[in-house]
């Protein structure tokens, strides 16, 4: 408590401090510090009609589970991505092919909250072709391909509990991690909650990913002691094989953890060789435990999503593997790590502190070494802090939390509590400049943040409280984001621009890394979907039982067949739609009136089903949802339902008189 | 037909091996040449570059060295979105032998800049709103054109007519489908 109270008074004058200081800005909102003049800014932010922003950032959508796409320097949203959530505008989680993908040990769960979009590196460079994101509350990753810009896998960590230090790859993208922020009983039972100290523990997962389709496999997973595990950074250079996970509860506390993990001075910084789990695995150091995870994938040739469970995952003990694991002392539960551009410096944010920790992975290796250990935890040693710091960083801000890189010896953090980002230099640790967030800024990100070569062009602030900034649109606001160049010495202030959700990472990339691959349609040619057809000619309606199947097409401007009687109550009704178009953005949608789903949204070339139970007599619309060509409105039909038992005959046709 | 495919395809390839350059100082434009060196120039939605959709009805017809004069009389006309948008339309293109039997000098008075909206009227007399394949045109039937006219079909024994021109091939576009006469088509 008496830390508390300290920080409490720290916390006041730091407020007084500021407002003295800002109290010229209080009256002109608009002249924000640090923001260029208007029309300067307006300029450098203009993308005129027609032309394409310099970069893509993927947003994490936060509570909304998804991924938004954007455009730097606009900010112009350009696409929502359904990941972990469904979405009925698309019909992910809807359609009988996207379904699965929302499958888990829990049965299905149509909801999950994203945090940290990761693009895959070749040689610690973003190559641009997948997008790795990690749902935190029923731990999951995602793969989102980037030549659709849909999600392509999905698939479940067991004995996990709020995936939050993920995905944080490695510099080719041999593993994602994905560390608990809880740690729980593994495998789960029933205890009590206050036998937490000896029950509960915490795993840290190596997910591989395949270097030529991205499939995504749990490798193995470290049992480590029952503390949070917050944030992740992959080493990279000289550190590439050690990832460092921040840890946060190293009291072990399992009840009113704001106050009862913020007793120790110091958490750990967990430095994981990976490289020596994986000669640990090799030789066969592992214990093979049950549990049970769903892996979803959608097949590039049907389009469809399976499902498959599986059942065992390696686990390693912490314990039982010298060498594998090291504590590095890090002051007031450390939120962020973050390792930079070089691999050299791992640099380490206690959100509860001013100041900001710099370990030197040069110093680490030698204190291994030299064995020089303050303690040991569980098993695993602890370094000695004086071993490994390189130096602190006297930020000036309150409540650090994450760092990124500008690829030019300077380091930028996001300070929550006193909403600003600071810019310093590596090395010297000397603060170079300050710019306020409007408002409590949490992650932000550099187009590369991350990886070895960042573009240091831009910054994005992804603030946490928006108040006044917008139009107001009642209690809840829109998440803003805040836009900065920071080419020059000077952080300048570009552009607001609203989210989607709320963002907690982003990152981007230049766009051509990505933009010449992008996918215009899929070739009906290579759609093997069971159900879809090549031409309107074979379109049909067939029925097995109770189960009716049609056969269905679409084109500009109309379904094949439109008008189809036979349909009786009770009746399992699947209407496979096969969009031939084989053109640039030409979706079709289809939707059926009274359907207890969503609509289809059908691409070119791909067969998508709804799911239709008639529960009355008479004869039920359809039509197209996605305005198509000028007879879009012509793009209807008509299913003809008849009693159960009727002698209704089973036909269909299109353009028939 | 086959012939006519054959041209056809011929002719894509030729345009797509034919680096696309931009021409004097617009922006957004690009130039497709089929092999009769007949420059189209575009700009706005007919202008987007996709090498790998299946045409539309204005690259059909920009591509076939069987309908350069359609091709120069669209783009006269001003009529190249109509033919690159969504659609869906019907299109009768008549080839270059059937304007060539119009009475002499009636295309080059046609083409002229101040006989725009003269030449747009009969361009736009050979659309028909909608996708008609050879199937769904029956005899007798009254097609409703994008001037507002209604013109004849026939079923003869040699094969389908409009407005008394004989439909000779037909290719299918993304945006609609393009059946190729023998005759233009000219308001009554």
């Amino acid at each position: 408590m008496k830390t508390l109270k300290i920080f409490a008074v720290a916390l006041a004058a730091t407020v007084l401090i500021s407002s003295c200081g800002d109290s010229g800005q209080s009256n002109n909102k608009k002249s924000n510090s640090g923001a260029l003049n208007n029309s300067s800014a307006a300029e450098a932010v203009y993308v005129a009609p027609g032309e394409h922003d310099e970069f893509y950032e993927f947003f994490s959508g936060g509570f909304s589970g998804q991924v938004s796409v954007v455009g730097l320097p606009s900010g112009r949203l350009f696409r929502r991505i359904p990941v972990f959530s469904v979405d009925a505008e698309k019909g992910y989680g809807f359609d009988e092919e996207s379904k699965a993908m929302l499958q888990t040990s829990h049965g299905f769960v149509p909801w999950d909250d994203s945090h940290h979009p990761k693009l895959s590196q070749t040689n610690g460079e973003i190559d641009g072709r997948w997008l790795f994101i990690n749902g935190n509350n029923t731990p999951r990753l995602a793969r989102i391909d980037l030549t659709t810009f849909e999600t392509a896998e999905i698939l479940e960590i067991p004995n996990s509990a709020g995936n939050h230090s993920s995905p944080y790859l490695t510099m080719n993208t041999e593993y994602l991690v994905a560390g608990t922020r809880f740690s729980v009983p593994i495998p789960q039972k029933d205890v009590s909650i206050n036998t937490y100290k000896e029950n509960f523990h915490g795993a840290l997962s190596f997910i591989s990913v395949d270097p030529e389709h991205g499939d995504m496999d749990i490798a193995f997973q470290i049992v480590m002691p029952g503390f949070d595990y917050d944030l992740a950074s992959s080493g990279k250079g000289p550190s590439h094989g050690w990832t460092f996970f921040t840890t946060y509860n190293t009291e072990k506390g399992n009840t009113m953890k704001e106050a009862t993990a913020s007793q120790n001075d110091k958490d750990f910084i967990a430095a994981i060789n990976w490289k020596k789990a994986e000669e640990y695995v090799a030789a066969g150091k592992f214990e093979e435990w049950d549990c049970s995870y769903a892996h979803n994938k959608v097949d590039e040739k049907t389009h469809i999503a399976s499902t498959e469970m599986r059942n065992k995952v390696k686990v390693l003990k912490a314990a039982d593997c010298p060498g594998m694991i090291y504590f590095l002392p890090t002051p007031k539960s450390p939120h962020g790590v973050d390792v930079n551009t070089t691999g050299e410096y791992i640099i380490g944010c206690g959100k509860l502190n001013a100041d900001l920790t710099v370990h030197s992975f040069e110093k680490m290796l030698a204190a291994i070494a030299a064995e020089d250990y303050e303690t040991i935890v569980d098993g695993i040693p602890v370094l000695k802090y004086e071993s490994v710091v390189d130096g602190v960083v006297k930020s000036g801000g309150l409540g650090p939390l994450h760092t990124e890189f500008d690829g030019r010896g300077n380091a930028y953090t996001s300070f929550f509590i006193s909403s600003e980002v600071v810019k310093w230099k590596l090395g010297t640790y000397e603060v170079l400049d300050r710019v306020p967030c409007y408002y409590s800024i949490g992650h932000l990100s550099i187009p590369g943040g991350g990886s070895m070569k960042p573009w240091g062009k831009y910054l994005v602030a992804m603030n946490k409280i928006t108040k006044d900034r917008y139009l107001p649109t009642g209690p809840e606001l829109a998440h803003s984001a805040q836009l900065f160049d920071i080419s020059g010495d000077k952080m300048k202030l570009l552009l607001d621009f609203p989210t989607d959700g709320e963002p907690h990472y982003a990152q981007g990339c230049p766009a051509e890394l990505i933009k010449p691959n992008s996918k215009k349609f899929f070739k009906l040619s290579e759609n093997e979907h069971p159900y879809a057809i090549m031409s309107e000619e074979d379109a049909r309606v067939e029925r097995d039982g109770n189960q009716v199947h049609v056969y269905m097409s679409c084109i500009r401007s109309h379904f094949a067949p439109d008008n189809i009687e036979g349909i009786k109550v009770g009746d399992q009704v699947y209407f496979h739609v096969t969009n031939l178009e084989q053109d640039w953005d030409t979706p079709h949608g289809f939707a059926m009136m009274g359907a207890n789903t969503s609509e289809l949204l059908i691409m070119p070339g791909v067969t998508k089903t709804l799911y239709w139970e008639p529960k009355e007599e008479g004869v039920i619309p359809f039509y197209c949802t996605d305005f198509c060509s000028a007879l879009h409105q012509e793009m209807q039909g008509y299913a003809r339902v008849s009693a159960k038992g009727s002698s209704t005959e089973l036909k269909w046709w299109l353009g028939e008189d | 037909m086959k012939r006519l495919l054959f041209l056809l395809s011929s002719a894509i390839i030729l345009v797509q091996c034919t680096p696309s350059s931009t021409d004097e100082s617009v922006n957004d434009t690009s130039t497709v040449n089929n092999d009769q060196n007949n420059a189209v120039t575009l700009s706005g939605q007919e202008a987007v570059q996709d090498d790998e959709s299946a045409k539309n009805i204005l690259q059909v017809a920009a591509a076939s060295p069987d309908h350069t004069t359609l091709a120069a009389a669209v783009q006269a006309a001003g009529l190249t979105t109509v033919l690159a948008n969504n659609g869906p339309l019907t299109v009768f293109a008549p080839t270059n032998a059937a304007f060539d039997a119009l009475p002499e000098g009636t295309v080059a008075e046609l083409l002229k800049p101040e006989n725009k909206s003269k030449l747009a009227e009969i361009i736009t007399f050979h659309a028909a709103p909608g996708t008609y394949d050879v199937p769904a045109l029956k005899d007798g039937q009254s097609l409703f054109v994008a001037t507002g006219h209604n013109i004849k079909v026939e079923i003869k024994d040699d094969g389908t007519y409009v407005h008394g021109a004989k439909i000779l091939g037909t290719v299918p576009a993304t945006n609609g489908i393009v059946h190729v006469v023998d005759q233009v088509l000219l308001p009554q």
